[in-house]
């Protein structure tokens, strides 16, 4: 029992606990901006099996890594731009559309995949992003090494929250954006298009989602293979509600999801195949459920989210 | 750009829009057969003739239309109620459980009493899943989408589980595999030597069976209005949450036949990979049959056909076969938009 | 209020033969007028004139088929809401434009910067302090939009358009939502801003209200300019006959013969549900062959009475009885079976299923009866025998019983709810603001088949925000305030003044109190 407790000081635990939330809070921040203007976005699951295809991919045809992240979010964007097209102007069912990208975008990567590699067996690898301590911080014992040695990535997710906090909360873009989703003819009454303010935000949030695809590939498991997302995106649909539509709050989901998920494999290893593995590795989707039914009376939505809008509706 | 509702379409405009979303996937999908480096002509011949070009051909699209008409009428009759049941994956895999519990020698029965018995155990298995989620819903204000993705996440890992444990065939060699159903609780082929079953009669049945629900039942008519507006549906004393109940247990149950026909109908046997993504599929089914039970009939064959002639293609032209499904997520948007321009005019000022 | 008279007028706005078709309904027919600095014109109309939508087109949400808008002598691009408030028009919307998650002062600056710059403006507050001083329109600017009255709300709507500057203010209904005594602080306020050189339109149906602020009268009918009069040389009887047209006999109310009571609440209670007003221990008896009026300003508690009336709403406490029964285990089923008719409020959103078709919509109610269906199977002749039965009856024009209801036009599926209401011969209706948005001629028809039903000896509650029409027709008046009603008073007892106090919230008169 002891040794259940004593994984949690561990610098190891949590280093794996942050690279672990890293394509999470990633996705979460994209999905989260999307939801604020007024979309849910279910195109994630496939956004981010694109965007790990086409980080990895870059890499592997020869380009540098950070050329990989942004070729991933620019095809991320595209898929955004997709989504939002039929969603924003013509309104159609977000629920419907959202899973047709998510069907569209993972055939499209796996079609590419097999006209690329058609004779592979064992996917290549790439050389990844490799951690990069920051000086005197990530000597600090448990937290520094868990926070400051890091690949740049990781650094990225934890900047992108503090990106998205500031556009929402203290830009005016932000105040749209936030309009948007809860009345968006107040949008429309100052003279901004709504459907400007919600096509940019799912195709930045689009390709948020698309670079958390892309940690996986490239700092996580080095190569490309199918099914590899395995509902992550599903679980940080999950993990906005849980976050209240917060950046903040959303960020503590996604390291609190990851450290319970670095903690089930330990615990896995812990327990010498007395209770089956999959036991295990259905947690922190269990996790997840639970978690919405806990907030989910409490959780105020954004009024107008799935909510298609037409100018000069009232 | 503003979206006006035109007047009731006529029945050329109802034609015309959809074939205009298939013309649309074909000129797409021949873009990508292009960058593959093949013609998209030949290829087309090749998925046509490979789904439908010879009696096996036909019943080999026949025989994967089966698991999909279920999981699309699951969908449909969900989606009707605007209950977004995107878990009929796991509910397959439960009526898979089902199948194989009762049916690898449980129960010593004749194939009359056996196979019936199967079945109802396979629907309440499927419905009861749904149920949860449901319920959730309903008193929880949880959305469906994520539990029911979610759902299908677990529910594999428990088939696994199962597969690994207590379901495992002693006689498999240690693969994940249960044991073979007994004979009794084997749906007959239709032809001999041909993979297609009477599984395909079961759904085109259910499918009939569907479309009197939907229309003729005062149930279908609960379901169509609590699916239009909930609000004017509860005004009118609709019982909303006890109709979305009955809607899970049967798009539930729907689903789990999937599994059940499957199994009892084809494989034999439960394996990890009894369905290739059926229950996802189901949607694009429903959704291009709109949510019409009849149509789902007819949507599942020509879905199965993409899948089955493209199969064959690939084999032949080296195009990869990952042309079907990208087909088929593209007929879907295609599909949604045309039947939006069939009711709305866009005007763009 | 009367324009400088010293120089010669200064032209601010011009709209020039404005059209505006939605398929076959011509909603605005080549519509002119020219709106001077410092000029209040009131835009005069009943509901469905096209008061609305010629402001839309103005503020550019619409575009229009024909016609221009030229603001400060420049010819404004249309469909551009963007290009009405650089040319600093403002508009108050009938529904507020407001996001409620957001505080007052993020609500008045959005839009005022450009999206891209990377901070927010700090210099707002001060701003919006000084403007809400100056003309009367206090409110927190750290206030979140929830947390705000509706007259604070509107307070926001107006402080919205004066932080962008603007010259021309459009006013669309505001006093539909506000009690008398908030009524006249807007009124002030307008005078301040007229003072101060803004030109404003003011849009309303209420007659007394255009006398009192205008100085100028256009009066919209079926879309069309009907009449253009200073407001000093005219008078409301002129005023009514160019807004209606043909003269409008009132109903012709015959004596009531009370009956027995036949819904009596006792104490009945809703939970409280958010900011929105619930009941509290309300006692209410509808008596059998009478219209009992129930006044009040809109979010007062009409609503939880309504939704408890009509089944939506169980009550926390208190009982119902319906013809002498009290009814336990209250729900819609429960209300119709008790004998309870329902026109809802919003007959879009609760009293039809846009996308079903007539027929569908009619059995709604019925649809498990006898009548419509045996055994969990429907009856789809029966039904469609009835669609039909109820268009021919209540006189709908519609395309067949198998057409969407969404097709419909406003005073035709009024019609058909009515007639899904009233067939069944009810003995207690319950009429919530029947004739909103609805022409003249669906509004006399509508009055006639419920005072009908009241001579029939059916008991009815009619909700309406409309004083004049509670007046019309009502037998017994009672006023709803902060979810409390008032006494109850007869026909002509209390004066239109004594009702706006109780409006108001006012504690009744001494003369009535119990």
């Amino acid at each position: 029992m002891t040794e259940a407790l004593e994984i949690l000081f561990t610098a190891s635990f949590w280093v794996a606990a942050i690279r672990i939330a890293s394509p999470l809070i990633f996705a979460t921040m994209g999905e989260l901006i999307c939801e604020r203007a007024g979309v849910l976005n279910l195109g994630i699951e496939g956004i981010m099996t694109v965007g790990a295809f086409a980080g990895w991919f870059t890499v592997y045809s020869g380009g540098d890594l950070w050329t990989g992240v942004l070729i991933a979010a620019l095809a991320g964007a595209a898929f955004g731009f997709l989504h939002a097209t039929l969603t924003v102007p013509l309104g159609l069912s977000q629920h419907v559309v959202g899973i047709g990208i998510t069907l569209l975008a993972t055939s499209l990567t796996y079609f590419t995949y097999r006209l690329a590699l058609p004779e592979v067996t064992s996917p290549p690898k790439i050389e990844p992003f490799a951690t990069l301590p920051i000086p005197g911080l990530a000597r600090i014992p448990i937290i520094g090494e868990a926070l400051f040695s890091q690949t740049p990535l990781t650094y990225l997710a934890f900047v992108s929250v503090v990106l998205v906090a500031w556009v929402l909360y203290k830009t005016p873009l932000g105040l749209a954006i936030r309009a948007a989703g809860e009345n968006p003819s107040a949008v429309e009454a100052q003279g901004i298009s709504v459907t400007a303010i919600r096509m940019g935000a799912v195709m930045a949030g689009s390709a948020l989602m698309a670079v958390g695809g892309a940690f996986l590939t490239m700092s996580a498991f080095n190569s490309f293979f199918f099914n590899m997302i395995n509902g992550r995106g599903w679980i940080c649909i999950a993990l906005v509600v849980f976050g209240s539509w917060r950046p903040g709050k959303a960020l503590i989901g996604a390291i609190l999801f990851a450290a319970f998920d670095a903690y089930q494999v330990r615990l896995q290893q812990l327990s010498g195949g007395v209770v089956p593995y999959q036991v295990f590795l259905m947690l922190p989707y269990i996790l997840s459920i639970l978690a919405l039914v806990l907030v989910a009376r409490r959780a105020t939505y954004p009024k107008a989210l799935m909510i298609p809008y037409q100018k000069g509706e009232r | 750009m503003r979206l006006e509702p035109k007047p009731a379409p006529s029945l050329g405009i109802l034609l015309l829009y959809p074939l205009a979303a298939v013309a649309a996937t074909v000129v797409i999908a021949s873009l990508l057969v292009l960058a593959a480096g093949a013609s998209p002509f030949s290829v087309f011949y090749l998925v046509a003739k490979g789904a439908a070009g010879s009696q096996f051909a036909l019943m080999e699209t026949l025989s994967r239309a089966t698991p999909l008409i279920f999981t699309g009428l699951a969908v449909a009759v969900a989606f009707r109620a605007k209950l977004w049941n995107i878990g009929a994956e796991a509910q397959l895999y439960m009526g898979g459980v089902m199948t194989v519990v009762l049916g690898t020698g449980l129960l010593p029965l004749p194939s009359y009493l056996l196979i019936p018995i199967i079945m109802v155990a396979v629907m309440a298995a499927g419905a009861l899943l749904l149920l949860g989620p449901a319920v959730l819903k309903t008193r929880f204000g949880v959305d469906e989408v994520v539990t029911t993705l979610l759902l299908n996440f677990i529910v594999l890992l428990f088939v696994s589980m199962l597969l690994e444990g207590v379901l495992k065939d002693p006689m498999g060699l240690g693969w994940p595999q249960s044991q073979k159903l007994i004979a009794e609780a084997r749906l007959p082929r239709i032809v001999t030597g041909r993979r297609l079953h009477y599984g395909f009669v079961i759904a085109v049945v259910a499918a009939v069976a569907m479309w009197v629900v939907m229309k003729k039942t005062t149930l279908g008519y609960e379901m169509r209005a609590v699916g239009h507006n909930p609000e004017g549906a509860r005004f009118l004393g609709i019982p909303v949450n006890r109709v979305l109940m009955k809607t899970a247990l049967l798009s539930g149950g729907l689903a789990a036949l999937a599994g059940f026909s499957e199994v009892a109908g084809l494989k034999g046997n439960l394996t990890l990979d009894l369905s290739p993504g059926f229950g996802y599929t189901g949607i694009v089914v429903a959704m291009l049959a709109v949510l019409n039970p009849l149509g789902v009939v007819a949507s599942a064959i020509f879905v199965a056909g993409v899948f089955v002639g493209a199969d064959a293609m690939s084999r032949s032209a080296g195009v990869p076969s990952y042309i079907a499904d990208v087909m088929v997520a593209t007929s879907l948007l295609t599909m949604v938009t045309a039947m939006l321009l069939v009711r709305y005019r866009v005007r763009w000022k | 209020m009367s324009p400088k008279a010293s120089t010669e007028v200064e032209t601010v706005l011009r709209l020039t033969d404005i059209t505006k078709r939605f398929g076959p309904l011509t909603a605005n027919d080549a519509i002119s007028f020219e709106l001077a600095r410092g000029e209040v014109i009131a835009l005069l109309g009943e509901n469905g004139a096209g008061k609305t939508t010629l402001m839309n087109i103005l503020f550019g949400h619409y575009v229009a088929d024909e016609g221009t808008v030229e603001a400060f002598g420049e010819l404004l691009p249309p469909g551009d809401p963007r290009a009405a408030l650089d040319a600093r028009i403002g508009m108050v919307h009938q529904h507020f434009t407001l996001a409620d998650n957001m505080t007052v002062e993020e609500n008045i600056t959005l839009g005022t910067q450009g999206l891209f710059s990377p901070k927010l403006d700090h210099t707002a507050r001060k701003r919006i302090v000084d403007l809400s001083t100056n003309f009367g329109l206090s409110v927190n600017p750290r206030a979140t939009v929830a947390s705000l009255s509706v007259g604070e709300r509107q307070r926001v709507e107006i402080l919205k358009a004066l932080y962008r500057d603007a010259r021309i203010l459009i006013l669309d209904e505001p006093t539909a939502v506000l009690t008398p005594a908030e009524a006249d602080a807007l009124f002030r306020t307008l005078k301040l801003l007229v003072q101060n050189g803004l030109s404003i339109i003011f849009i309303s149906h209420k007659l007394h209200e255009v006398m009192a602020v205008s100085d100028r009268v256009l009066v919209l009918r079926a879309g069309r300019l009907s009449g253009e009069r200073k407001t000093a040389e005219t008078n409301r009887q002129e005023l009514a006959a160019l807004m209606v047209g043909q003269e409008i006999a009132p109903p012709q109310v015959a004596p009531p013969r009370p009956g027995a009571p036949l819904l009596v609440f006792d104490k009945v209670s809703t939970a409280r549900r958010g900011t929105g007003a619930f009941l509290d221990r309300v006692s209410l008896t509808l008596t059998g062959g009478e219209i009992t009026g129930l006044a009040g300003v809109s979010g007062n508690g009409q609503a939880a009475l309504a939704a408890v009336m009509s089944g939506v709403e169980a009550p926390s406490g208190g009982t119902i009885s319906v013809g002498g029964q009290t009814v336990s285990d209250w729900s819609p089923r429960t209300a119709l079976a008790s004998g309870i008719a329902r026109i809802p409020e919003d007959r879009h959103a609760v009293g039809s299923i846009g996308d079903m078709s007539v027929t569908e919509n009619v059995i709604g109610e019925r649809y498990r009866s006898e009548r419509f269906s045996k055994r969990g199977l429907l009856d789809w002749k029966a039904a469609r025998d009835f669609a039909e039965q109820l268009i021919h009856d209540y006189d709908v024009k519609c395309p067949s019983p198998d057409a969407r209801i969404r097709l419909l036009s406003g005073g035709n599926m009024q019609k058909l709810i009515l007639g899904r209401a009233l067939d069944p011969d009810p003995i207690v209706i319950l009429a919530n603001q029947p004739t909103r948005g609805l022409d003249v001629g669906a509004v006399s028809y509508v009055h006639n088949r419920l005072l009908a039903a009241r001579d029939r000896g059916a008991a009815i509650l009619l909700i309406s925000e409309d004083l004049e029409e509670i007046l019309a027709l009502s037998d017994r008046i009672l006023v709803i305030s902060k979810g409390k009603l008032s006494t109850p008073s007869s026909r002509g007892e209390r004066s239109v003044r004594e009702l706006g106090e109780l409006m108001a919230g006012h504690a009744e008169a001494a003369s009535h109190a119990a």
